[in-house]
């Protein structure tokens, strides 16, 4: 009851639960949100949880989320669900995973790696979900959770 | 090298020793060298092993005479020189520079040193090397110098990894071989060790002494605490088992002795021999004519 009155319910759109709490702002800025997109954002920070204790919670008004855009925010919080909101209902909910190559997110944590000089996007393949490990498909370097979250 | 196969690895060096090439295979094709780092031994055999095929040779070996002194950046260099050649052979003091370059690219580009990453036809050279020495690559290597930033040792120790090999590392302090690389070449297959250099004298049936990569250092003070930290003789290895042979991509400093030139152990100039029949597979293999 109480979290209804902090965050209130929403017509139509996307809510994203149970994210690790302290990094809303962080996926907000992941999703490039809302710069731009013209939708209604809810952030809610430090809402008690009986999974987690705290947690964070973003809600998006009148934009449905893709799974592809979502799944990128599982860098920072692996917990996260999704949950598609539809006339006041929540008709779709699953929880982010992370996908096989990360994309146009993070820089490479080598300072001499080549796409800090070229026009290229870095692009980083999954070496491990659980901790979370990425390789940087140029220079081959590994990075680690502690570098990953240090970007944020 | 991480990426290659161990039937594409012996592929190549298969191809290399039956040596079934002719002088006009690579009649009419053109390979662009564009080295944005010193090279003797790389760019000269590259460009041998070209000529030898029958092919063409344009290219640099000095960064200031491109267009990159004019702002040009790679990407659009590679653009441009892919419309001359039929393969690039890039070294560049970037990691990551030679992927980059194999995606803009419409011909087949060749990594010939991306700052500490990668060296694979150095890896193929000494991998080459050691399968003519003990006829096997199952074998017990003793990487002994700077394993943080030699580019041969990372490719060459996933090469051997693929092979099952027992991977033995020597190193002064500071220049050791990352925890992360050490796990991986575990996880393809190598058997790793840290050990003394006087351990890898005694149990190892190859010697890859590295140079320390002084080009590579952040600060020239952490450079001078491991100059001349180690240094192969021919009393270090007088107690060596009989078919120790002693290997080194090159250039040296003072990490071997000339006198161990001398000594049959000494095998890093037929090394250098042995890069001619390898990049000479690796670009008639690469434009098809094998």
């Amino acid at each position: 009851m109480e979290q209804d009155i902090r965050v209130r319910k929403i017509k139509d759109g996307t809510v994203i639960d149970h994210i690790t709490a302290g990094q809303a702002l962080n996926v907000l800025r992941i999703l490039n949100l809302p710069s731009g997109s013209g939708a209604t954002v809810t952030v809610a920070m430090n809402v008690p949880s009986r999974k987690a204790g705290v947690k964070d919670i973003v809600k998006v008004e009148g934009r449905e989320l893709r799974s592809e855009e979502v799944d990128r925010i599982a860098l920072l919080a692996p917990e996260a669900t999704i949950n598609i909101v539809r006339n006041y209902r929540v008709v779709e909910k699953k929880k982010v995973s992370i996908p096989e190559m990360v994309e146009g997110v993070l820089g490479c944590a080598n300072p001499n790696c080549i796409t800090h000089v070229e026009p290229v996007k870095p692009r980083f393949r999954v070496e491990s979900r659980k901790p979370i490990r990425l390789r940087c498909i140029y220079c081959e370097r590994i990075m680690c959770e502690g570098e990953i979250a240090g970007q944020f | 090298m991480r990426e290659m196969s161990r039937e594409e690895i012996e592929h190549i060096l298969n191809t290399a020793e039956r040596a079934e090439f002719r002088g006009d295979m690579l009649q009419g094709r053109v390979m662009c060298t564009l080295f944005f780092e010193p090279s003797t031994r790389t760019r000269l055999s590259f460009e041998a092993a070209m000529k030898r095929l029958g092919g063409e040779v344009v290219g640099f070996s000095k960064p200031g005479a491109a267009s990159l002194s004019k702002g040009e950046n790679l990407t659009d260099t590679i653009r441009t020189v892919s419309c001359y050649s039929d393969v690039i052979v890039l070294r560049h003091p970037r990691e990551g520079a030679a992927r980059l370059a194999a995606e803009v690219s419409d011909v087949p580009v060749i990594n010939a040193g991306d700052g500490s990453n990668q060296h694979p036809t150095q890896a193929l050279t000494d991998l080459y090397t050691i399968r003519k020495e003990h006829g096997t690559l199952r074998v017990r290597v003793a990487m002994v110098g700077d394993l943080k930033y030699a580019r041969t040792v990372r490719s060459l120790g996933h090469g051997l990894a693929k092979f099952g090999a027992r991977i033995m590392l020597s190193s002064p302090p500071g220049l050791e071989m990352s925890p992360e690389l050490m796990e991986e070449l575990e996880g393809m297959g190598a058997r790793v060790e840290v050990c003394s250099l006087e351990e890898a004298v005694e149990r190892a049936e190859v010697l890859y002494v590295t140079r320390i990569q002084k080009e590579r250092f952040p600060d020239p003070e952490e450079y001078r605490k491991v100059q001349g930290a180690y240094r192969i003789t021919p009393e270090l290895l007088e107690g060596a088992p009989q078919n120790l042979v002693v290997l080194h991509p090159l250039p040296r400093v003072d990490e071997i002795s000339p006198e161990v030139d001398h000594t049959p152990r000494a095998r890093y100039f037929h090394q250098v021999r042995n890069s001619i029949p390898v990049r000479m597979a690796v670009l008639a293999l690469l434009l098809g004519v094998v």
